[in-house]
Order: structure tokens, then sequence, then C-alpha cells
């Protein structure tokens, strides 16, 4: 079924009796030519890619528990394309135009918002930074301003401009960025690619793959063995945990990253702020509340939770940074499981098993790449060759000294 | 989290400073000839363990030693806290 203001006012009609479920519950087939591991964002994308850009029939999407639950399901909704080097930003600016694109291709409400992102700087060092980033973003077309103090005060008037530390000098404004819903990016894929004869296998764990000879036949699941010409692995956050399954050690330590929401506030804030120095962002969710973040706790941990002295050190970002946030009651807060990569960039490759793709060391800044990274792990797992935007993210760079380290802080992922 | 130190006794984990696994204590020799792939992997490539994991703990807030914690990564549950100069006094190293 289509969803169309048509379509709901049938439903209207006959009283909400005929609306279906979104997506099939399939048994598991005996053999698929493309096995996705990971029902998040990323994995329901690369199957959805799959279905669309390169005709793949066979599909199946295994999931530990149900789609949607991990990581996509814990995050700040932030999506943009504001990259300095070459190795990442045509790819976010790719992911940018699919998001653009995604509820007319999807035909699923995303809440994609385009309301705009502003990276605050605080020093003149740091406004030559943004002023090089800037030019880098409109190399790709992905647009940047660079305003001054009064440009930021006329935008948002409530920020603490004067503050001793980090006076607000001014900012860089990337007008495309914004927010989507992630729940509705999540279901959208799924139902998309259901609708192209996608299996969304739901509670189907993979226990371990099945390698002779260096390539790959299929994978052991609580469901039962399932053959596969080729299998990718999207398991942002586990990665670690899967690939050794296979045999495998990467350049990725797991590390917990929090995020919190007011109660929900009449709007005041219409974009996104982005403030570095005390590394801090914040957005307001369509229902009210103050959606923010700031940095990750810092230490191995697969426990969806945090810790209190990272809570404390976000809200005190917050409240340098918008005083006013001090007013607002903390509704809940939650932890996602990063992928830290050892530079801050993710990975989406082939593994060196034969019919075996990695996709995956997505740091805290997944979200934004889903589109992008669902189109080019197919086109990998599809045609064996990286997409043009993603040859630069390959598991062996750290060998061949081709890092892509954004941030400039090395081998630390606890840093980045 | 409270780090129960060897010397000092329990203290809040917000007086240290996180390094990583614990196996970065054993630095590859550089005068091998594998020096190169060895520390690729020693920089690079990580267990990542979910469950029990040796980690380096540097008391920055205290007395500036560095630990090895065990640590276990689904819970946060800690299970030993040794001083990083007997673990690699242990393995034979700075006689």
């Amino acid at each position: 079924m289509r969803y169309s203001a048509l379509a709901i006012m049938r439903q209207v009609l006959n009283g909400h009796r005929g609306w279906k479920p979104a997506w099939r519950d399939p048994e598991p087939q005996s053999s698929y030519d493309f096995i996705v591991i990971g029902g998040g964002g990323h994995g329901l994308a690369t199957a959805y890619y799959l279905a669309k850009e390169h005709n793949a029939a066979r599909v199946a999407v295994l999931e530990k528990g149900w789609i949607g639950g991990g990581n996509v399901g814990r995050n700040t909704t932030i999506i943009r394309a504001n990259y300095l080097l070459d190795g990442n930003q045509p790819f976010y600016e790719l992911s940018l135009k699919l998001w653009e694109n995604l509820e007319q291709d999807l035909n699923y409400n995303a809440m994609v918002s385009q309301r705009g992102i502003l990276n605050l700087c605080h020093t003149d060092a740091q406004r030559d930074a943004y002023r090089r980033r800037g030019n880098a973003m409109m190399f790709t077309g992905s647009g940047a301003e660079l305003l001054d103090a009064e440009g930021v005060r006329a935008m948002y008037p409530f920020l603490n401009f004067d503050d001793a530390r980090f006076p607000i000098k001014g900012g860089l404004l990337h007008r495309r960025g914004g927010t989507a819903r992630h729940d509705g990016v999540a279901w959208g894929y799924a139902r998309a690619a259901d609708q192209r004869g996608v299996d969304i296998i739901q509670n189907c764990e993979v226990t371990g793959f099945r390698i002779e000879n260096g390539k790959l036949l299929g994978v052991e699941t609580t469901r039962g063995y399932i053959g596969a010409k080729k299998v990718g692995v999207a398991v942002a956050g586990s990665s670690g945990r899967v690939m050794a399954k296979a045999g495998m050690r990467l350049p990725i330590e797991s590390h917990v990253l929090q995020a919190f929401v007011t109660e929900g506030l009449k709007p005041v804030l219409d974009g996104v702020i982005t403030y570095g120095a005390g590394h801090f962002y914040v957005s307001q969710s369509d229902k009210g509340g103050l959606v923010f973040g700031g940095d990750i706790d810092g230490y191995n941990t697969y426990a969806q939770r945090g810790n209190l002295p990272v809570v404390e050190d976000v809200a005190e970002g917050g409240m340098s940074l918008m005083p006013m946030i001090g007013r607002a009651r903390l509704l809940r807060m939650w932890g996602g499981v990063m992928d830290m990569s050892m530079d801050g960039s993710p990975f989406i490759d082939h593994t060196g098993i034969d019919g075996l793709y990695f996709n995956g060391g997505w740091c805290y800044g997944g979200f934004k790449a889903t589109p992008a990274s669902g189109f080019c792990f197919a086109h990998l797992m599809a045609t064996d060759r990286p997409h043009d935007v993603a040859t630069a993210y390959r598991l062996d760079r750290f060998r061949t000294g081709r890092m892509i380290d954004e941030k400039g802080v090395g081998a630390q992922p606890n840093l980045h | 989290m409270i780090i129960n130190h060897p010397l000092l006794g329990p203290r809040d984990a917000s007086e240290f400073t996180y390094l990583g696994d614990a196996s970065l204590i054993n630095r590859p020799d550089w005068q091998s000839d594998t020096a190169a792939a060895e520390f690729h992997d020693y920089l690079y490539l990580r267990d990542n363990p979910a469950g029990t994991h040796r980690e380096l703990w540097f008391h920055e807030q205290g007395d500036r030693s560095w630990l090895v914690v065990t640590r276990d990564t689904l819970t946060h549950e800690i299970l030993a806290t040794e001083l990083a100069r007997d673990v690699a006094r242990k393995t034979g190293r700075g006689k």
C-alpha cells in the first residue's frame, strides 16, 4: 500500500480498519544471494539499495533483536555534511542529497527537516579553521556561511556571548543540515525494502560464520544455518563482537555516548547548535524536548548506559552556552554503544575473506551517514568495487598510512 | 565507578584518565625484522571484548600512577586493580 492523502481518507471512511503491517515477518529461507547482518539504519538501507539500485532479488536482513532497536534508536537525529577532508566530505554530501529525497523515495515520512546547523567559534584560530572548512564544504556543493558574532546574535540571542573562557566570536552555518526522525528512517527503509522483496528477519542472532578455504559459505544463526553468496556486516557498536566470530581483529574500540532530552517546551530553538569548545550540541524536537549530548564516556563498554560524571560534564557545557537550559527538567537520558575507530572515520570494505564485507567504525556520527552508507555498501557488495565517494574507507588504511584523521588526534579512539 | 587503588584505596573513576587496552604495556621491539607489522597491530588492532577487559587507567588527579584495571565491559563491575609497574615487572620488564 502506498501512503497518500487519498489512502488516509479511505481509511478514515472505513474507521482505520484496513491498515496493514508495514513489512512482512517471513521465515528465513535456506539461502540468499545477499545477507545483511544488522537491522539498524545502515543494514536496512543497504538491503534497500541492493534491491533498488542493483536489482538483487534474494536479500535478507538478519537482526538479533527488533529492527531499529540499536544505535539508530539511540542518537540525537542530526544530519549534516560539514566535513573537511577529501576522504569524507563528498561521502557526506552524497548522504545529504539522499536525505533530501528520502521521503519521496521511500514513500515514508521520516520528518527530514533542514533547519540548519550552526557551529560556534570562540577564538580567531577556530574562525580561521571554520573558514577553511566552509571552503571545503562549498567545493562539494554543501553550502556554508561564516557568521560574525552579530550574525549569531540575530539568530540565537539567548546564547551566552560573553562567557569569560569561550566568548562567541561567530559561527559556521550549514543551512542544509538539520534533523530527521530516527525511528522513521529505520521503519521507512524497512518498509521500502520489504516492498522490493527483502526478507527482514528479526529475533535472529548470527552466532558464527561458516568459512572454508578463505571463502564464506553462510552464517550460523539462532534460527539455523543460512547459506549466502555474499554477507555484509553492518552492526556498528557490536562490530568487534561479530567480526571476532570470523576471526578478525578490528581497529575499533566500543565506547558509550550518552544523549539527553528535556521535558517538552514551547518552540525556542529552530536549528541545531554545536559548541565545540565545551563539546555540546543541542536541537529541539518537534515534540518540544531539547535534545542534546556531549562527549563519549571514554572507556570501553558494551553496557548501553553511561556514568554520572559525564552527565555532569554535559550539563556544565549546556549551562555555559545556554544558561536558560538550567530551567528545563531533564526527562531522560540514554547511552548508545559506538564503534570508535582509531582515526575517527568509518570503514566500508572487503574483509579479505571471500564474500564477507564490513561496514562499521562510525564513531558517534553514524546517523547522518545512513543513506550513503547503505548506498555505498550495497554498491561494494553488488559490484565488488567501492563507490567513488567511499574509496578511502579501507580497513588497511593504518597499514598503508592513509588515515582519515578528521580531528587530528591519531590512534586514540577515546579522543575522537 | 569506584576504582580500588592498590596504594590509596577506593577512588572515584573521574580522578583517572583512560588510555585503553592493557596490552599497550607490551610495546613491540623496534629492532625486530617485522617491527612495522607488529607496531601496526599494537597501535591499531584491538580484541575489544564484551565482558572481562584489562585496561590502563592513569591516576592523573591523584598520585599519577598507572593502573591495570580488570573490568567487565557489560556491567562496569571492577574485578581487580594492580599497579601497571607490577604487571610489567611480572613479565620480566624493567629489572
